[in-house]
């Protein structure tokens, strides 16, 4: 009794004494690094940024609860496996997203379920392991005020971004 | 002969016990036990008397009101309506039986305090109405800062007098909050007062997990863009990385003796469960599988892990040896079943069922295997034991936002938080601090 008592005031002393722990994002490097202009030619940056090429479009959709690749979106995985494979020094991160139904974790785990079933598209085409991490986000950035599918399905996906761009 | 001189004997040491009791009173001091048997279906109608403040006579005492609140919540109390009553004693001697019984009053409790250089002295009583007899008596003091955690020890006391069950109104909850796009990992009194922010980060946090011993919570932040899981002292402020692998690093629960935790990591694959050590050190895989593996929870004797797994097709609770093997499926009714929690007993799982498009929590009897639905949904998630396993604590989503509820584990007793943020979820239920 007495030690709980002990730890229960040693804990209402941290937690009256101590203002929390604030985390902050990293802010953005600024300037462009002395490496840049080589980045942008060896990764062709340009290619990724240009709205009429399909490297520009980043979002693949899947239906609930389910991480088929549609066939809808085999050309854009196709054209982002092929940039990978050509160019040796892209890091590529696939990021899987669900809708907010669900526990966190379960769809912490679905949203990468998705994101490694891209991941194999992409490997078919020559894709490399090495360049590609799997990530998932699950429902953390789902839009929580959904009532139709429509609304659930925009969640539902998997986000392709690069370490350079 | 001989019964007759145990019976002197017996008169004899009530006797001494009076004489005690009156020389060094206050003083702890149990007379007599009470009857109950079963909870929230048979429950017990108390009158928490309004607990009188020495030398102000116009104070209105917050404590009978924190007293009542806890025992409600319990789903063990039906505290009843005093402002009412006439008489409000707050001594023995003033109690008026009739007028007790009349409001079918089973139990009262009254008592005083006095605060005197920051210091809170309080002397309470808890009484048979029927027997008209003291249950227990007892004084408790502290710093008056501390008001609410000694009116929370008069309710544990309260609690395991009439219950045999030790109270949970001293423990602690945590939860995490976001308010205008920053996430909070929050801990609380049991009731949801006394928030304190432990970490905070524009970017989310989930998972928080409460050590055994109670000083430290395992949680994951995506504040580096993808999930890591951090170890944080709730004495020192301190963290440090548990397990910072390529892919997801997820779903910390911590072994019962504390030195080792399971958790969830991908690489470049599916989520599957692993053990490692408290330092991070020590990383093995407890499963091997294809599918998705996930939500790990301990039993309480450490033999055994439950956790949510695909494999069937759709997410359904598992349970598999500490030391690995086969995994044995447990849930078969409902659509989906997942985030699975042991009660502190080990015999009943707590988890989300989803059936007809509703999430709501279920225990399930590990020894019978009856399934009871405890919520109703739609949306309710992330179920907790208390630490003496009588009630569930979970969140539920009203209008796109999260709130904090606690429910009987007998389903009679709900009761929601009133926290004020944008959007509450993810509680978990500090053990008893040992």
């Amino acid at each position: 009794m007495k030690k709980s008592l002990l730890l229960a005031t040693l804990l209402s002393l941290f937690l009256l004494g101590c203002s929390s722990t604030p985390i902050n994002d990293a802010p953005k490097p600024s300037g462009p690094s002395s490496s840049a202009s080589d980045d942008e030619k060896d990764l062709d940056l340009a290619s990724l940024r240009d709205p009429n090429n399909i490297l520009s479009k980043r979002s693949i959709y899947f239906d609930y609860d389910k991480d088929v690749v549609k066939a809808e979106y085999k050309d854009l995985v196709a054209a982002h496996a092929k940039y990978v494979a050509s160019h040796p020094k892209a890091k590529m991160t696939l990021t899987g997203n669900t809708d907010d139904r669900g526990s966190r974790e379960y769809n912490l785990s679905l949203g990468q379920k998705r994101s490694v079933s891209v991941k194999k598209s992409m490997n078919v085409l020559g894709a490399q392991d090495t360049q590609i991490e799997t990530v998932s986000f699950g429902e953390e950035r789902a839009d929580t005020n959904c009532k139709d599918d429509a609304c659930y399905g925009k969640d539902r996906r998997v986000d392709i971004s690069y370490e350079k761009e | 002969m001989k019964k007759y001189n145990l019976s002197i004997l017996k008169i004899f040491k009530a006797f001494i016990s009076l004489l005690l009791f009156s020389l060094i009173a206050p003083h702890a001091f149990a007379i007599e036990t009470i009857e109950i048997s079963g909870g929230g279906t048979k429950q017990i109608n108390i009158a928490v008397m309004p607990y009188k403040e020495v030398g102000n006579d116009k104070a209105n005492s917050l404590m009978h009101q924190i007293i009542a609140a806890d025992l409600y919540r319990s789903g063990f109390f039906r505290p009843l309506e005093v402002n009412g009553l006439i008489n409000k004693p707050f001594v023995l001697s003033e109690i008026n039986y009739p007028e007790m019984t009349a409001i079918e009053a089973q139990v009262m409790t009254l008592g005083q305090f006095e605060i005197n250089n920051n210091r809170l002295k309080v002397n309470w009583f808890l009484v048979d109405v029927n027997k008209k007899t003291i249950l227990t008596t007892m004084e408790f003091s502290g710093p008056a800062a501390q008001y609410r955690a000694i009116a929370h020890k008069i309710s544990d006391t309260i609690y395991e007098k009439l219950t045999g069950i030790p109270g949970v109104f001293s423990t602690k909850i945590s939860y995490i909050s976001k308010n205008k796009g920053r996430y909070s990992l929050n801990v609380a009194d049991a009731d949801g007062f006394n928030i304190q922010s432990v970490v905070s980060s524009p970017q989310p946090i989930i998972s928080a997990r409460w050590s055994p011993d109670a000083t430290k919570i395992a949680y994951v932040s995506f504040e580096k863009k993808k999930p890591i899981i951090y170890i944080q002292s709730l004495v020192t402020g301190q963290r440090t990385v548990l397990a910072n692998f390529k892919g997801n690093n997820s779903s910390p629960s911590w072994s019962p003796d504390g030195r080792r935790l399971a958790i969830v990591l991908t690489y470049n694959a599916n989520s599957q469960i692993y053990l490692i050590d408290a330092d991070g050190s020590n990383l093995k895989p407890l499963i091997q599988s294809t599918h998705i593996d996930t939500e790990p929870v301990w039993s309480p004797d450490g033999k055994s892990i439950y956790f949510t797994s695909d494999r069937g097709g759709r997410p359904q609770i598992y349970k598999v040896s500490s030391t690995g093997g086969e995994p044995q499926r447990l849930s078969f009714e409902g659509n989906q079943n997942l985030n699975p929690n042991v009660s502190p007993d080990g015999k009943i799982l707590s988890y989300v069922t989803q059936d007809e498009g509703r999430f709501r929590v279920v225990l399930h009897d590990l020894q019978t295997g009856q399934i009871t639905k405890i919520t109703d949904g739609p949306f309710d998630e992330a179920p907790k034991f208390s630490p003496n396993g009588h009630v569930i604590l979970y969140s539920h989503k009203v209008r796109g936002s999260g709130e904090l509820s606690t429910v009987s584990i007998d389903g009679v007793v709900h009761q929601s938080f009133n926290i004020q943020a944008d959007d509450i979820r993810e509680p978990a239920w500090g053990p008893f601090a040992k």
